[in-house]
């Protein structure tokens, strides 16, 4: 009967201690139960989400909002030449649609030999650990990186990851960007050789609904992701303190953006549709666009 | 047995309870501390972010909140000093030290909470300097040799450094009625470019660079060196557009001119992220990345409005042709000098020319020189 009090007692103590009521129970964060192994070299598949090399003005199937296409309107290219710009990695939402080999690791805990954390590293990246030991995210005035910072859980055998705090970035090289303000969930999904890794990324300054992409890797026992190093320099002989951009009201403004729209002869109230785009019924517009030619 | 049994049930109420009660207090009361480099640290929550240098020097801040919060970052700033001694426990010298006992340490290790013997303001305005008068007096500066400050007060307080123009903007001529006490006021101030703290602080060389113009006529960014953090004001702030003292003495150019002395001074530890890390006046940590951003929105924004000034458009226009729009869902305040409508207006002014005083005429020299 004592230890039966004593235990009842100690659990009263225990239930109300700060490390309790911060962190997630062992029953809410399912590290260890299930999943699969993750690590080794991923080399991509190309797919239709793949980045490739955009085009200006492809803005076709992101549910980008006015605001952002304002901003992509106003993006030149040049401004990759400032000493700020030359040496940034993609950031994670958008290095998974790269054409970049993944390398993913895992850290150990050297007594419970349970995965603490899964690391991913993407050509010209830098290092994303994706945390499986209940830690939380860190406060709104925490900083944000390109890689944020990411927790995991298993579903099953499907990774789910929840990455905040990161840097405001491009979601596609034409200008298209997000805020500091997303969030992006990444889900992981081995079989066999292959691995899809699905991106849903949700921003409530630029986005309207959430962007939903796929990646598809295969496994590749001969693969190394080469070094990338990165040396800043003055690519242009410039003023201090210009920031290249279009300028609203300019020819260059209004028909650079063009270049998709021109060569796809896709109407310019469809490339500026923003979530529209991304479902079948765009088609009908497309249709009627061209047909009013 | 039963009687055992309960009293171990309240006697875990009792201990639970104030655990409780205590974690509730740390949520809703406390101010939240963020490490950030060496010996720097940033209080948030008080109004302004307050950016704290704390180690064996003593303590430092730049800026101290609003007035209301001062009590609570006084607090923070010794529960901060209490953890960072937990974080160096006293060296456990085992050797044969007979005048050095170490068991002694281990009686009770924590030694008072050193004194607040500087404050740097880095502007004006009373969400960054209204808590000078608590803490200053809170604080201690040591005197002697040629370091006295006011001889009627000396020792008795932290000594408060700033731009010439923060005294100008915080006090009042004999017999006006300032805008803030006397006991808030600067007690070192400069007027030249910048001020350099006369030794190390906490492993830091300390130097104020004064930016003209920028948000008010009286900022400073603050570097500690040796830590490598910018403390920014709100000549760089994560939450708004810039805020653009029209009253007093703020621009636009003087803002971009901030961020980018402070860009000039950033280095990123990899792919500009890290390394140089900047406390901003408001909102998030951030480093040089969030700098060029930041830097780059404001640019271009003052492009375009320049650009409509000079093609002859009117502050109503300007407005109703959205120059700011791509940007507005994130910046935009909902209202005041850094809404829409306020840093549009803001940066039209400071970018209009003034009109050129008329020349006098014949009739008028005549009559200025009778």
């Amino acid at each position: 009967m004592g230890v039966a009090v004593f235990a009842v007692f100690a659990l009263i103590v225990i239930g109300v201690s700060p490390r309790a009521q911060q962190y997630p129970s062992d029953e809410e964060v399912n590290t260890q139960a299930t999943g699969v192994d993750l690590s080794g070299d991923w080399t991509p598949v190309r797919e239709e989400d793949n980045t490739g090399n955009t085009e200006l003005g492809d803005w076709v199937g992101i549910p980008m909002n006015e605001a952002a296409r304002l901003r992509a309107m106003a993006w030149v290219a040049s401004i990759q030449t400032l000493p700020e710009w030359q040496c940034r990695p993609h950031a994670v939402s958008y290095i998974s649609r790269g054409p970049s080999q993944l390398r993913i690791s895992k850290e150990v805990d050297p007594v419970s030999r349970q995965v603490i954390a899964w690391h991913m590293e993407w050509l010209r990246s830098i290092d994303k650990a994706v945390y499986m030991d209940g830690r939380p995210h860190p406060s709104d005035n925490a900083p944000h990186t390109w890689g944020g910072f990411s927790t995991g859980q298993w579903i099953g055998d499907m990774l789910k990851i929840e990455t905040t705090h990161i840097k405001e970035e491009y979601l596609k090289r034409d200008g298209v960007f997000h805020s500091d303000r997303i969030k992006v969930n990444q889900f992981l999904i081995r079989r066999g050789n292959y691995l899809t890794y699905i991106l849903v990324a949700y921003d409530p300054v630029y986005l309207t609904e959430p962007l939903i992409r796929s990646t598809e890797y295969q496994i590749d026992a001969h693969q190394n992701i080469p070094p990338y190093p990165c040396n800043v320099v003055e690519e242009v002989d410039r003023a201090r303190g210009i920031v290249p951009h279009n300028m609203p009201g300019t020819q260059q403004y209004a028909d650079d953006v063009k270049d998709y729209a021109n060569r796809y002869n896709i109407p310019w109230d469809v490339i500026t549709a923003g979530a529209e785009t991304m479902y079948p019924e765009i088609q009908a517009k497309i249709a009627a666009g061209r047909a009013r030619k | 047995m039963k009687k055992i049994f309960l009293a171990c049930v309240g006697l875990a109420a009792l201990v639970g309870a104030p655990l409780i009660a205590q974690q509730n207090r740390a949520a809703s009361d406390e101010l939240e501390i963020l490490p950030v480099h060496g010996s720097i640290y940033m209080i948030a929550g008080a109004g302004g972010n307050v950016t704290v240098s704390a180690g064996k020097d003593g303590v430092l801040l730049v800026d101290s909140g609003t007035a209301e919060n001062a009590d609570k970052v006084l607090a923070a700033v010794q529960r901060l000093q209490r953890q960072l001694q937990v974080k160096e426990p006293p060296v456990d010298l085992r050797w044969g030290a007979e005048t050095r006992g170490t068991l002694q340490n281990s009686l009770n290790p924590y030694a008072p909470t050193k004194p607040i013997r500087y404050i740097i303001n880095a502007h004006a305005h009373p969400d960054h300097t209204g808590g000078n008068l608590r803490l200053a007096k809170s604080g201690r500066t040591f005197t002697g040799g040629n370091v006295s400050g006011d001889i009627a007060d000396a020792g008795q307080g932290a000594a408060i450094l700033a731009y010439e123009n923060v005294l100008n903007r915080m006090s009042a001529p004999t017999g006006s009625t300032a805008p803030a006490p006397e006991g808030a006021w600067p007690t070192d101030t400069f007027h030249q470019d910048s001020m350099k703290l006369s030794h190390f602080f906490n492993g830091d060389g300390v130097q104020i660079i004064h930016i003209a113009d920028g948000h008010t006529d009286g900022d400073s960014l603050v570097y500690f060196r040796g830590s490598d953090v910018i403390s920014a004001g709100d000549l760089f702030v994560m939450t708004t557009y810039p805020i653009i003292d029209l009253e007093r003495g703020g621009t636009i150019n003087g803002v971009i001119e901030g961020l980018n002395k402070m860009l000039d001074i950033v280095i990123p530890e990899f792919r500009m992220e890290g390394g140089t890390m900047v406390v901003p006046g408001h909102g998030r940590l951030s480093d040089g990345g969030d700098v060029a951003y930041y830097r780059d929105m404001v640019t271009i924004i003052r492009d375009r409005i320049q650009a409509m000034i000079k093609k002859g458009m009117t502050l109503d226009q300007i407005k109703a042709a959205r120059p700011t729009a791509d940007y507005d869902p994130r910046w935009a305040a909902a209202r005041g000098p850094a809404s829409t409508a306020g840093f549009i207006e803001a940066a039209y002014r400071t970018l209009t020319p003034k009109p050129a005083p008329a020349k006098p005429t014949a009739t008028t020299k005549k009559k200025s020189q009778g």
